[in-house]
């Protein structure tokens, strides 16, 4: 009853939260990778892994967006957290437009596909490290 | 951020996403349609049908003509064919095996099959008479069963092809018989991985040396890779005798329906073209189909307007492309086309008759009808005319959806509704096309599929 809320209150954010936010960036990377590939090489599979990447990427997301959601919280609000909140919810709506027009046929979704994919990522990564800030001023450490 | 905004940013979005898309314009007609610029918004455009029973309305049909349902309760009947001795053959069946690939087709799979009918594939044909001659067809009885989608028919002498979705197969046939004689025996495979379209229609040349198989694209715009568009959006010509066959025309998207002109010979198509580019393309378009003739898909349509979504591009294959001949209207979805007789009527004696399915892809629905292409010296020419309507209302009821068309060369037109599982005949009033066997042989056709074929063989267009 003690100890494992202390910890947890010394670390930024909920484990599971962190999870999701680690799987929704390597979603989202995997998602930004085969979009290149498939600029590259024009080889239809590699759209259509992004297409479901991003699908997979909306899931987890959605999910970390709920958990961040929980965070704004008044007793478990912490600096960053609306900071944190925000840009998920951004990289969320991003990368429900990317869904869209990763929808379109062939290379219809080119080159829009691939520049929401480095956006979503970009987004996904300040997310993260929004979630992830720890504020200085409590003393902590 | 709280939930209320968020719904907002959400419904904005979405309006967002419609206003991309452009509004539709009224259709294009004839042989230099006015093609706008392509364009897609991130939502795409789908009205579909809402089934409905016809209860106690019917098609509606010009003045002049009346209009019965010769066959109902049928398992999904495509197209017709007229034989000899007045009998009617329905394919019946639904093909394809496409996996979804996306997440889109897994949203959108459900989606367009509600606008479609919930019956089972037939995979059958069955045979329709008029014993008495009074347009009533009281025999409706199965031909040949265990049949693998079959959709185009022709009939060659005492041989009956039927165009499965993977091959075409022959039956021996015997005027009046009710019933194959025995199982079909293949002519030759057809490409048939994925089918995508998988619809095969199907014609015999003339003379009836070549059959003529329409083989659609296994995708819209080459979403589904290069390699499965091996062999596909094409007409084959196949060698009655001996199932050997050759590419006779290419980069047709999807030729769903196929006749023999009159009197030319020459083989025609109706093509269903691409989609995703907007209300107001690709034209569905009706076509003589020239041998060796590009049409360019999936480069290029309506001639040089290059796809942008196609990758690698081809330039020379571009500017190899031929323009069709006669713009039917984008996504009017033509499945159906017959030449017509003089027994039809001054105002619908020359021309050929076109079955439109109708659209999903248009914010504006379109097609869900047979109309009436006039032709002038062996060439459309001028706005189709409307035959049979009725299918569908404002309001988005849909009682039917035509698909194959047939001329009876005794002054009627059989066609066939895959959404009420319906056969309509349409006839000239009092002159009921009800029969009357006893018409001179002049008003028979011989290029038509389905009569006796010209022994001579003589036509000037028939191929090498």
């Amino acid at each position: 009853m003690v100890a494992t809320p202390e910890r947890w209150r010394e670390t930024p954010i909920h484990p599971l939260h962190a999870l999701l936010l680690g799987a929704a960036l390597a979603l989202f990377l995997g998602a930004l990778l085969n979009d290149i590939a498939y600029a590259c090489t024009y080889e239809i599979q590699w759209s259509n892994f992004a297409s479901w990447l991003i699908v997979g990427g909306l899931l987890v997301s959605g999910a970390a967006l709920v958990c961040a959601l929980f965070g704004l919280a008044p007793s478990r609000r912490r600096r960053c957290s609306f900071l944190h909140a925000l840009l998920l919810l951004a990289t969320w709506i991003v990368a429900l437009f990317n869904a869209l027009m990763h929808a379109r046929d062939a290379w219809g979704v080119m080159p829009g596909g691939l520049v929401m994919s480095v956006i979503v990522f970009v987004l996904a990564c300040l997310a993260t490290f929004a979630g992830y800030c720890v504020p200085r001023t409590g003393g902590v450490r | 951020m709280n939930d209320r905004s968020a719904l907002l940013a959400a419904a904005s979005a979405a309006i967002v996403l419609v206003a991309c898309n452009p509004a539709p314009k009224a259709l294009q007609y004839g042989p230099d349609p006015e093609l706008p610029e392509p364009r897609r918004g991130l939502l795409p455009e789908m009205v579909v049908a809402e089934p409905a029973d016809w209860g106690d309305r019917l098609p509606i049909v010009p003045e002049g003509f009346e209009v019965r349902a010769i066959a109902t309760e049928l398992l999904i009947p495509r197209q017709t064919l007229l034989l000899p001795n007045g009998d009617i053959l329905v394919a019946e069946g639904r093909g394809g095996n496409a996996p979804s690939l996306k997440p889109k087709d897994v949203i959108a799979g459900p989606i367009k099959a509600a606008g479609t009918t919930p019956v089972e594939s037939g995979n059958r044909l069955s045979l329709l008479r008029d014993a008495d001659g009074d347009g009533s067809y009281e025999l409706k009885t199965v031909f040949a069963d265990d049949l693998n989608a079959p959709y185009g028919l022709a009939l060659v002498g005492s041989n009956l092809f039927v165009a499965n979705q993977d091959a075409v197969v022959r039956f021996d046939y015997t005027p009046g018989q009710t019933r194959a004689s025995a199982a079909p025996q293949v002519l030759t495979d057809l490409p048939s991985a994925i089918n995508h379209h998988w619809t095969k229609a199907m014609t015999a040349s003339a003379d009836g040396r070549f059959l003529y198989v329409g083989i659609g694209s296994n995708s819209n715009i080459t979403e589904r890779g290069m390699v499965a568009e091996a062999s596909r959006a094409m007409i084959w010509e196949i060698d009655a005798a001996n199932g050997m066959h050759r590419p006779y025309a290419t980069g047709l998207r999807n030729p769903t329906a196929l006749a023999i002109q009159p009197g030319s010979g020459q083989l025609w198509a109706v093509v269903n073209e691409r989609d995703e580019i907007g209300p107001d393309l690709v034209p569905d378009y009706l076509t003589s189909v020239r041998d060796g003739g590009f049409y360019g898909w999936p480069w290029s349509y309506w001639g040089q307007y290059v796809d942008d979504r196609v990758r690698p591009q081809d330039p020379e294959k571009v500017a190899s492309a031929l323009v069709p001949d006669y713009s039917l209207g984008a996504h009017v979805a033509a499945l159906g086309v017959d030449f017509s007789t003089s027994a039809m009527g001054p105002g619908f004696a020359d021309g050929a008759f076109v079955g439109m399915h109708g659209s999903w892809n248009r914010s504006e629905p379109v097609g869900y009808k047979v109309v009436f292409v006039p032709f002038r010296n062996g060439r459309p020419t001028g706005d189709p005319v409307d035959f049979v309507t009725g299918f569908r209302d404002d309001d988005g009821t849909t009682r039917g959806r035509p698909v194959g068309v047939t001329v009876d060369p005794r002054g009627a037109l059989i066609v066939a509704d895959d959404l009420s599982n319906t056969i309509w005949r349409v006839t000239r009033t009092g002159g009921t096309g009800a029969a009357a066997p006893e018409l001179p042989a002049a008003d028979t056709d011989p290029a038509r599929d389905g009569a006796e074929l010209d022994p001579t063989g003589s036509e000037a267009g028939s191929p090498p």
